[in-house]
């Protein structure tokens, strides 16, 4: 991957409403998304996501900070003077206009020549299989087309950098899993940087090369799919991308960087820990159902406890556990690979095993 | 009724009564459940059809003795063309129509133009202190009573006309232009507000500049609300009488105001003719205005 910048956002804050009543959007933002990639900004609605990228497409001007567009300062210039595209959640495709004519607009306002303008706009119908139905206007065709057209005039301009606001959100389940696959294909044939914004997880993870995460106006996390799943560094993070258990446990000795951290169980595991934390500190460690194995209560087991209740879901079965020495539940998921987990049943006491590069210290 | 019905039902037998109340409850909801329905109303198609006749009994006598043979509005003598070719004939009538279509033409035009630039002012910009006072400001002639505007112009063009000595069509043009720009605000406002905002925003997007997002998306999906708002204030202006009659200088009757006066005379059937074309032509255009209105955004 080239390690060129695409865009990057400076200490970027957007202050929406008037003094006394403010909303904090985006609370002092930085981030560097690079050309080539297909970045994800991932959060629940209200986080901030969707006015990021308003703010990189131009729609609105950051109230502190800079956005460099392949290293240009662009936060102050106008939508029309920025070399980056949108795909709109509600797609936006002009009514009056056929398929055809959506997709050239971008060329045309360009001033791009005639000829030029053809040949993109048939490269483009192509691309999305769109050629049959050039001379449709956008009325007359499905959502899912819809869809297509808008991604399509959008990049008939090979913008440097093109903007998805939540375009898969209309669709239905299977048309977005087929978008998905699509989106991920367009972006490899053109090249181009994708910013994605989502509320949904399994779309960030399934499509992209890195994701942020935002809660409340801030990025908590940037990483690789796996990174972000497999290594949350912070409480939201593991719990908003897939399901978590959280284990409190206490650190009780330090050896260089690493910690002596103690389970509600008793059992002590030595895990890497952060420089700030002290011995006698509470931890929150952060671990997949997935990640754990049930084992005979004793020895191995890191956790012991008492199964309150099993769900069969065909593929693996989810245990329902309640910890010995602390008042919590734990989910753990097994495949159903073998047979044997029949034979568990709500009431049996068992022991949880988990690998050790399962669990994650949150840093709060 | 049947609620009541039912009451008896439940004292003589009261086994198989649980299964009729609830049916009878079924049947209840039908009548009230899905909201209160005027049109099932005991005396709804009496009131309705009285309404309707009291409104276009009148108009239609009107058209029917535009065909009378005879002179008088009232005793049917034979059907005949003679009033509707006598106020062909008339001089009178052709400058008075003439003025009027010029007026209404200029007025429609001028107005319809700043009514779409205070729509987009008033719909496009960032809200700004005052807002709502303009829009105030803007419907003014909506809500001042019709003699009120006529007698303030008459007064204050009558301070002008004595500085320059200028008598001309000038002040009901201006006039017209005046309390026709709400009429034509109305519809384009509306159609603006109803117009997404993110195919604005698409335009920009795609390297439109203001300008451009004008003139290739913003007026053409506009444009069925300007013609409608054109149209409005050309009927609104055609048909006015009052502030006409307070602002027009000598011989400069409109077709309103010269029917007026011709009323005040002898009323023969040619009044019912003109009335008739002229109603003929409102309905024409409300007809265009209704259906401009109704094309989809």
């Amino acid at each position: 991957m080239s390690a060129a910048v695409a865009v990057e956002a400076k200490n970027v804050s957007k202050i929406f409403g008037t003094a006394g009543a403010e909303v904090r959007a985006l609370d002092n933002v930085s981030v560097t998304i690079r050309q080539n990639e297909f970045f994800t900004l991932l959060g629940p609605s209200g986080c901030g996501k969707t006015t990021l990228l308003r703010l990189i497409a131009g729609f609105e001007m950051p109230s502190e900070g800079s956005i460099l567009l392949e290293g240009d300062e662009v936060a102050h210039l106008p939508p029309y003077k920025r070399h980056v595209n949108t795909v709109f959640q509600s797609y936006a495709l002009f009514p009056h206009m056929t398929v055809a004519q959506n997709i050239a607009f971008g060329l045309e306002m360009l001033g791009k020549p005639k000829a030029e303008v053809q040949q993109t706009v048939a490269a483009m119908l192509k691309l999305v299989r769109m050629e049959e139905l050039k001379d449709r206007r956008t009325s007359q065709i499905s959502g899912g087309q819809q869809q297509r057209v808008a991604l399509a005039r959008a990049l008939a301009p090979r913008p440097k950098v093109l903007l998805l606001d939540e375009p898969l959100s209309a669709l239905d389940l299977k048309l977005r899993k087929e978008m998905q696959i699509e989106l991920k294909r367009m972006q490899m044939e053109t090249g181009i940087t994708f910013i994605f914004v989502t509320h949904d997880q399994e779309e960030a993870l399934t499509m992209s090369d890195r994701i942020a995460v935002m809660s409340k106006g801030k990025i908590l996390q940037i990483g690789s799919p796996t990174e972000i799943y497999e290594h949350p560094t912070v409480r939201f993070v593991a719990d908003f991308i897939g399901e978590t258990n959280f284990i409190e446990a206490e650190v009780t000795q330090r050896i260089g960087g690493d910690g002596q951290i103690k389970l509600p169980s008793g059992v002590t595991i030595s895990h890497p820990v952060a420089e700030n934390v002290g011995v006698g500190a509470v931890v929150t460690l952060a671990i997949r159902p997935e990640r754990i194995d049930l084992v005979r209560p004793g020895a191995e087991a890191h956790l012991n406890g008492k199964i309150s209740n099993v769900v069969y879901f065909g593929t693996d079965t989810t245990f329902h556990v309640e910890i010995d020495g602390a008042n919590k539940h734990v989910t753990a998921r097994v495949q159903n690979r073998r047979g044997h987990q029949e034979v568990l049943k709500a009431g049996d006491a068992v022991g949880l095993r988990v690998a050790p590069d399962a669990m994650q210290i949150l840093k709060d | 009724m049947a609620e009541v019905a039912q009451g008896n039902n439940l004292g003589t037998n009261p086994g198989t009564n649980l299964g009729t109340n609830q049916g009878g409850s079924v049947a209840v909801r039908k009548k009230w459940g899905r909201g209160f329905d005027i049109k099932k109303q005991s005396g709804f198609t009496t009131i309705a059809m009285i309404c309707f006749v009291m409104l276009y009994a009148p108009i239609l006598t009107l058209v029917v003795y535009s065909f009378n043979a005879g002179t008088s509005v009232a005793i049917w003598a034979g059907f005949s063309w003679r009033w509707y070719e006598s106020a062909w004939a008339n001089q009178q009538v052709y400058d008075a129509s003439i003025r009027s279509l010029t007026i209404a033409t200029f007025a429609a035009v001028v107005s319809t133009i700043v009514a779409t630039m205070a729509a987009l002012a008033t719909t496009r910009t960032k809200p700004f202190p005052g807002l709502t006072f303009i829009y105030a400001f803007i419907n003014q002639p909506l809500m001042v009573p019709e003699i009120v505007t006529g007698i303030a112009l008459l007064i204050f063009f009558a301070a002008i006309k004595v500085a320059t000595g200028y008598t001309g069509l000038g002040y009901l043009l201006i006039a017209h232009t005046a309390f026709c720009i709400p009429f034509a605000y109305l519809p384009i406002r509306a159609r603006l507000e109803n117009m997404d905002l993110s195919l604005e925003r698409a335009a920009a997007d795609l390297y439109a500049t203001p300008f451009k997002t004008f003139r290739y998306v913003t007026l053409p999906l506009l444009w069925p609300g300007v013609l409608a708002g054109g149209m409005l204030a050309f009927v609104i202006s055609l048909d006015d009488v009052v502030i006409t009659e307070l602002v027009k200088s000598g011989g400069q009757d409109t077709l309103p105001t010269y029917m007026l006066g011709q009323l005040r005379r002898i009323v023969t059937p040619e009044m019912n003719a003109i009335s008739s074309v002229f109603l003929a032509i409102s309905i024409v255009m409300v007809t265009i205005f209704f259906l401009l209105n109704r094309k989809k955004t």
